[in-house]
């Protein structure tokens, strides 16, 4: 049987080739065949998810909660020293000050990343904001999200921290951060399903100690992760129920 | 349980006494300055069954004033103000013991003497279908809904001292 793995959709497609990578590294250390799948979204993804077509995933927190509550995912590691954080930022040339002076209406561009959004739109409660006095425009790239706040189509918008540092310096000059989330303790897991579990020993020790391994290093880095960080079921249940909390 | 000393405190300030559920009570010293919650940042702790602090986040140890080695084994609430009603604390533990999500608008006690104003939502931590500790997680409030909630506390306290 050939295993199948996938990626979080908000993944910055600067790394896309860094997972094709890991892909065929990985399947060396565990002597086995792994296809990796890549979704254009996150509904797509939760499809095959929910049809058991996935076996190794790096899972958004959204998702983990999903993955290890209802289809008992387990935890295999985290990135280190690289937690999930948000940004809203406005055109350069906007009179938007700061968060607490917007007020509705007020139009949001944003992607359809369900974390970004959620921490997005609680980083607008101090100016009463919610879904309901507010607009959004839902677009396909955080580069389309950027090209909506310069060409004057949205306020404001939300981005994932990794994906806005990686949009060009030219995209960057035209926009101002009003807010970035320090949250810290929120970050995507690698998660493997239970009809694999059997090689849940083997794949985090082989994760754990991937900067020693041959060549082990070089793909790290493709992927823009310094190394992996061991995550307990206990670790991945509490960031669930810290997700759960932000959920209204 | 005396743990504010006027030293550390702010000027002006009064003294106050909180009883709690447990049959304890408190003097505390408050002072009128609200310490705004800071942008973007989420303040986060766990307390086991009876409310005891076992984890706290850098957030929760720069808002609250306290060092980590006085807040953890702490019980969560030195950080009531007295300008809080006891029913919404009554609400809270009997939703949360019910295995239930709570939230609301929450006036925090300093070990200063100021005040913060928070919008809390706190959840059973269940393993195993059994509750092991409690996770509150606590964000920037909307400055209407504290307008509001200190005009409403103000009443409820009113009516409680009654």
């Amino acid at each position: 049987m050939k295993y199948s793995m996938s990626v979080s959709p908000d993944f910055s497609p600067k790394h896309i080739a860094g997972w094709y990578i890991f892909n065929t590294w990985l399947q060396v250390q565990l002597s086995h065949p792994i296809h990796l799948r890549l979704y254009d979204n996150f509904q797509v993804q939760r499809d095959a998810i929910e049809a058991d077509e996935i076996d190794i995933i790096y899972a958004s927190p959204f998702d983990a909660a999903m993955l290890i509550r209802n289809k008992g995912f387990l935890a295999i590691a985290k990135p280190k020293d690289k937690p999930d954080e948000t940004i809203i930022a406005t055109s350069i040339d906007s009179s938007i000050e700061n968060i607490e002076s917007l007020s509705s209406p007020i139009k949001i561009a944003k992607t359809d990343d369900p974390e970004v959004n959620m921490i997005g739109m609680i980083m607008l409660e101090p100016a009463s904001l919610t879904s309901e006095n507010t607009h959004s425009s839902i677009v396909d790239t955080q580069v389309l999200v950027a090209k909506q706040l310069f060409q004057n189509q949205a306020d404001i918008g939300f981005f994932l921290k990794e994906s806005y540092d990686d949009l060009s310096d030219f995209i960057k000059r035209q926009l101002r951060i009003l807010v970035s989330s320090q949250i810290h303790i929120i970050t995507h897991s690698l998660l493997i399903s239970p009809r694999i579990q059997a090689l849940h020993h083997n794949i985090q020790t082989t994760l754990l100690n991937m900067q020693n391994l041959p060549k082990g290093q070089g793909v790290l880095e493709s992927m823009n992760i310094s190394a992996w960080e061991e995550q307990t079921q206990e670790d991945a249940e509490f960031m669930i129920d810290l997700m759960n909390t932000l959920q209204d | 349980m005396q743990d504010m000393r006027s030293t550390n405190v702010l000027s002006p300030y009064k003294e106050q006494q909180i009883s709690y559920y447990d049959k304890s009570a408190r003097n505390v010293l408050i002072s009128d300055q609200e310490i705004p919650f800071p942008e973007g940042k989420l303040i986060v702790s766990r307390t086991n069954i009876e409310g005891i602090i076992t984890h706290a986040n850098q957030s929760f140890i720069e808002m609250s004033a306290y060092s980590e080695q006085e807040i953890i084994y702490a019980p969560h609430y030195i950080l009531r103000h007295p300008d809080m009603p006891s029913a919404a604390f009554k609400d809270l533990w009997n939703t949360i013991k019910c295995k239930k999500k709570w939230h609301g608008y929450v006036k925090n006690l300093r070990k200063d003497g100021a005040y913060y104003w928070v919008y809390a939502t706190v959840i059973p931590n269940i393993r195993a279908g059994q509750i092991i500790g409690y996770t509150s997680v606590r964000r920037k409030p909307s400055r209407t809904k504290v307008q509001e909630c200190t005009q409403l506390y103000a009443q409820m306290l009113k009516e409680e001292q009654n």
